[in-house]
């Protein structure tokens, strides 16, 4: 298995988008969009999340835009319902984001529940996602670490699951490996953890739990230095996709099997 | 024989100087040209290629969106 693998073909397939890259990272909380491009080229990222909000009237002609430095040729937009409260909400956004994107129908849907914890709220999702998948869109999704509830998502026809690994912005990595794995072993379409990661070591247990790609945007925009720490999720993804690949050895309290020979000990 | 018309844009009134006016001439009022937005007129979406045919009228409510940086 393992020995006939081919990292390069290692694809990550979404709707049947072939990617080479298992991190997707959203776009906000950057200094200037300069910053913005200089971190999203260091993470390899193919894919990039994107808020829909009211554009401003009346700016300067000249003033520059998210999309002059990422050009929609060569990153796949992924519009998001970030700030969403209601199914008929996210439903309009992406209405007009696919509009917006002249037609791009691969988004991110995410209905939130609360605004202090920016959880989601399942129930509205659920309903949004049905809607827009009639709507004719391919619909990457948000939601809790809720097994039960990924699956109704994966049987009503979404083309990946997006569980918090901890909440929005929180930092706090991966609260429950456990529930994760249930997510895993019984979907079929592409599991990413969205949300919650704050270092390097909690992308790379994401993918060693067998994730197929994680989603991240305050673990790079707030690190001290962005552009660094984006290199450095790149290798964790990849290190992190490799060792789950690779198979780990199972864990023991101690072996009495050590690395070195038994034989040939001097007296 | 002119008289303004008031169309409510991103939640704000603005008025200009026509009676209505298609969706074209208000992207170049509002010095949009060239970039890239969506418009919803009173709920409901206005496509790219009909601007020329849309019309605007007085007292109509649009919401003209873009992409932002988000997570």
């Amino acid at each position: 298995m393992a020995d006939k693998f081919e990292m390069n073909k290692d694809e990550l397939i979404i709707a049947g988008r072939p990617f080479q890259s298992r991190l997707l990272v959203g776009t906000g909380k950057y200094r200037d969009f300069k910053e913005t491009r200089s971190a999203i080229d260091k993470s390899g990222s193919q894919i990039v999340t994107v808020a829909i909000r009211r554009t401003n009237i009346g700016q300067n002609e000249n003033e520059q835009s998210l999309i002059d430095f990422l050009p929609t040729k060569e990153f796949t937009y992924l519009p998001n319902t970030a700030g969403c409260y209601s199914a008929d909400d996210a439903i309009r956004t992406l209405h007009l984001a696919r509009e917006l994107l002249d037609g791009h129908n691969l988004v991110k849907l995410e209905v939130l529940g609360d605004p202090k914890t920016l959880y989601p709220n399942v129930v509205e999702t659920l309903k949004a996602a049905a809607v827009l998948i009639k709507d004719g869109f391919d619909v990457m999704v948000y939601t809790s670490d809720d097994p039960i509830i990924a699956k109704q998502l994966e049987d009503l026809g979404c083309c990946a699951i997006m569980p918090l690994a901890s909440l929005i912005g929180s930092g706090m990595g991966i609260l429950n490996p456990w529930n994760l794995e249930i997510i895993i072993d019984t979907l079929s379409v592409p599991v990413i953890v969205d949300a919650g990661v704050g270092t390097a070591s909690d992308a790379a247990i994401a993918m060693e739990l067998g994730c197929d790609g994680v989603l991240m945007n305050t673990a790079i925009a707030n690190a001290q230095n962005p552009i660094m720490m984006a290199g450095a999720m790149k290798k964790a993804i990849e290190a992190g996709r490799e060792a789950f690949l690779a198979g780990r050895m199972p864990k023991k309290l101690y072996s009495a099997s050590p690395s070195s020979p038994l034989s040939g000990l001097i007296n | 024989m002119y008289s303004n018309m008031k169309i409510t844009i991103n939640g704000n009134i603005r008025e200009f100087s026509y009676e209505s006016m298609t969706a074209d001439e208000l992207v170049i009022e509002l010095k949009l040209t060239g970039k890239r937005f969506a418009i919803e007129r009173n709920g409901e979406i206005m496509p790219k290629g009909l601007f020329k045919q849309f019309i605007i009228n007085d007292g109509d409510y649009l919401e003209i969106v873009g992409a932002v940086g988000g997570g």
